[in-house]
């Protein structure tokens, strides 16, 4: 202890100084294995020996694959040690290699926060390559690729004494999130729908916290009850606008939620997480927008989107225009493109962006270039 | 859009026509035998093969590509540490072969394979076209231009691939003779000693900024990315690793540069059989005008020329040992072309086209030969080689003297007043 009076900044500077030296010294050390490894970084040749190290490009190792629903699978992952941890309600991205492509999806985090691993789980949808390469071909010790947490459907801190999560189908990911975590807020209710029992995510989990008392739930199947509509809360939450809601569900449940909130003048108290499966239009032609140049023009099957670029004034990369140099490939961000050669169709989300050659390709329905 | 229905796109193109016997300068066509539907029966063949490998192309592939890069990064490592101690003759040979070998698979069989865009398809950000770059002094960028764009669109069409003798090599009778190609079997040995600067300089264009088509402003922002290239190269290969080695430096400075010369005489010799041996066959500019698929398929398979070998040569070529294949399909994975081969080989022979191949000391003799024969001009009736050469010769030495007439007689002049 230093009394008020005593001068305290000489240690300081020695210590920062002598910090600033190792950064120094670290920083010359890294220059060193720069010019060692060139034209490759260091970490390349790291990567041989220990690709889950910190620092390294953020990759996990799956420990477990356990079906949870006849449909869902909820995957644990060991991060590498770059991970910064997630607060609860927050979504990752993992790239999973599905016949040797890969593939970016997003995830809420289920587990608590402070474990070593985290899990997700996952519903296969018809046709949804990730989701069905999760239930049928990942294995335990398989490596995926792993990006930090983020998202802001998270309880702020301190959290409201009295909430309201809505949630439906796989919605109830981020909120199962957000309950496996303590301290809850004082008054939980929890609101889910889901098509029937057996497809209830969490239902065990839910239950067993019903029955603690540590939340009301409310469940509605809606195979049989259809659905709830948000106007009928007031017979089920009854003090609803009293609550800080959490909803998250399709996109038909959050539109009408916000409606609800804003029409009795709470949207203050309202947090929504859109989840949605992208649906493109895939067809002939569309409307391409070059983000970046803030270009959009239409463009019909025919037309190349390196034609279409190029006459609407766009500064396109080219080269042999007819698909075998890859020095027109532009990241698509949105949309669906069609292979001239193949007839291939391509789609790409904004979390999962495609490198496509511009020369070959043709709108399939609206789609974003970045540019 | 209705632009776009006037633009050429070179793939949509579909009319074929009929070509001449008898080129210009006397040269026999080698697909006068086909009909126009002949050729599109050829593209349409091709095509298929190419649908039905993307068809099943998959996670064997991806972890073929994956295995070979993570095997040349543990070869160049082990190699790199071992050469630590090169002063000790052991280490130095074991040390040098390592790297050698190290440094050419990395520059065939995966820097020129995902450069062409081959695993794209991965979406792997780490082995991607746009993202890779590559242990040789021509910068990863400059070398797809010249290389993808260039080479692979007019693949032997004289005065459009400059691949035909890279500007400084007559290899083809339709080229012009000039009195220089003299030379060339003394410039082609130190372009193969030397073929990574070589490269870096014929991908930066020296002669297109040097015959004023290369715009100056372009050519100083690519020739200060080449010296940065070059930079750190050199001080990797010749200064960090040498210094690390302490004790061993010299012999390390030593091992590197035989390593990278070694990799420059193997990679300059491949590249050699891929269009120079007998039996290729170049084209004239005007024969590719509204070239169609079919059209530009047969001139691939014309125009290269395979090495045949173990499946280890095949790897250390970067198998443009296949470079019919490659030509067909540059961006198809380069561990497939060997599986398409022999259909490749039986659709060529089917229509009278012949697949040239043979064992890489043949190929090499036979460009090689090329590079002797065409130093001298061509052979006209009546008219010695050698006397041809002799009055170029001649006609140099006059032109000299015709430019510096004034100088000549002043120092003449001033010779004769001298004693005087």
């Amino acid at each position: 202890m230093t009394s008020p009076g005593d001068v305290v900044a000489p240690p300081q500077a020695d210590r920062s100084s002598v910090k600033r030296a190792l950064a120094r010294v670290g920083r010359g050390a890294r220059r060193v294995a720069e010019a060692l490894a060139t034209p490759l970084l260091p970490e390349d040749f790291i990567d041989l020996v220990d690709p889950l190290r910190s620092g390294a490009d953020l990759r996990g190792r799956v420990v477990a694959v356990t079906p949870e629903t006849p449909t869902a699978t909820t995957i644990l992952i060991r991060p590498g040690r770059g991970w910064r941890g997630h607060r609860p309600g927050q979504y990752t991205r993992i790239g999973v290699d599905v016949d040797g492509v890969r593939h970016w999806r997003a995830y809420s985090i289920t587990s608590p926060v402070g474990a070593e691993t985290i899990s997700i789980t996952v519903r296969a949808i018809p046709d949804g390559r990730v989701s069905n390469h999760v239930r049928h071909g990942l294995r335990p010790g398989a490596v995926l690729m792993l990006d930090q947490a983020t998202g802001d459907f998270v309880l702020p801190d301190p959290a409201p004494d009295r909430v309201l999560f809505l949630t439906a189908g796989s919605g109830i990911t981020p909120v199962m999130g957000m309950l496996r975590n303590d301290p809850l807020p004082r008054d939980v209710v929890v609101v889910h729908s889901a098509p029937t029992s057996g497809d209830m995510l969490f239902r065990r989990d839910l239950t067993a916290l019903a029955a603690q008392g540590r939340i009301s739930l409310v469940t509605r199947f809606t195979a049989t009850d259809g659905i709830l509509p948000v106007t009928a809360l007031d017979g089920v939450v009854p003090d609803w606008r009293d609550r800080d809601v959490w909803v998250c569900g399709p996109t038909g449940l959050l539109d009408d939620a916000e409606a609800h909130w804003a029409a009795a003048g709470l949207s203050g108290r309202l947090h929504t997480e859109r989840f949605r499966p992208r649906i493109h239009a895939v067809g002939d032609g569309g409307e391409v927008t070059f983000t970046g140049a803030g270009v959009t023009v239409a463009a019909d099957a025919a037309t190349t989107l390196l034609a279409a670029g190029e006459d609407a004034g766009v500064l396109m990369p080219s080269g042999c225009r007819m698909g075998i140099c890859f020095n027109c490939v532009l990241p698509l961000t949105d949309g669906s493109v069609r292979d001239l050669r193949t007839g291939e169709v391509t789609t790409a989300n904004p979390e999962d962006p495609v490198l496509v050659q511009t020369c070959v390709s043709a709108a399939a329905g609206p789609c974003h270039l970045r540019v | 859009m209705t632009a776009s229905a006037t633009r050429t796109n070179r793939i949509t193109t579909t009319r074929p026509e009929a070509r001449a016997e008898v080129s210009a300068s006397g040269k026999r066509n080698p697909i006068a035998h086909l009909t126009p539907e002949d050729i599109e029966d050829i593209g349409r063949e091709l095509d298929a093969i190419r649908d039905e490998v993307l068809a099943s192309r998959g996670a064997a592939d991806a972890a073929y590509i994956r295995r070979m890069i993570r095997t040349q990064r543990s070869l160049e490592l082990a190699s790199r540490v071992v050469l630590l101690f090169s002063k000790f003759p052991p280490a130095f040979v074991v040390g040098t072969t390592g790297l050698t070998v190290a440094k050419i698979i990395e520059n065939t069989e995966i820097g020129h394979n995902i450069l062409h865009g081959q695993w794209d398809w991965m979406r792997d950000e780490k082995i991607h076209s746009s993202t890779w770059e590559w242990d040789f002094a021509s910068p990863a960028e400059q070398w797809k231009k010249s290389h993808n764009v260039e080479h692979h669109t007019y693949t032997n069409v004289v005065g459009m691939d400059n691949d035909l003798g890279y500007n400084i090599l007559r290899v083809d009778p339709d080229q012009e003779w000039k009195l220089h190609h003299v030379f060339q079997p003394v410039t082609n040995f130190f372009t193969a000693l030397f073929f990574e600067y070589g490269i870096a300089a014929y991908d930066l264009d020296v002669k297109g900024f040097k015959d004023g088509t290369k715009d100056k402003d372009v050519f100083m922002a690519d020739l200060k990315k080449v010296l940065k290239k070059l930079r750190a190269q050199m001080g990797k290969d010749y200064v960090v690793h040498p210094l690390l080695s302490g004790p061993s430096a010299l012999s390390t400075l030593l091992a590197n540069a035989i390593a990278n010369t070694a990799r420059n005489v193997w990679t300059h010799s491949v590249i050699f059989c891929g269009h120079f041996p007998d039996g290729v066959e170049t084209f004239e500019t005007e024969s590719i005008e509204g070239e169609t698929r079919g059209e530009w398929y047969v001139r691939q398979m014309l125009g290269s020329a395979n090495i045949s070998g173990s499946r280890f040569m095949h790897v250390m070529t970067g198998n443009l040992s296949h470079q019919i294949e490659h030509h067909l399909f540059p961006d198809l994975p380069s561990n497939r072309y060997a599986q398409i081969a022999p259909r490749v080989r039986a659709l060529m022979e089917r229509y009278g086209l012949r697949y040239v191949t043979g064992p890489l000391p043949k190929q090499v003799g036979s460009a090689w030969a090329k590079v002797f024969r065409h130093s001298l001009p061509n052979k006209r009736p009546g008219h010695s080689q050698l006397g041809d050469v002799v009055a170029a010769a001649r006609d140099a030495v006059t032109d000299v003297l015709d430019s510096t007439r004034g100088m000549w007689r002043r120092d003449r002049r001033s010779l004769a007043a001298a004693p005087a």
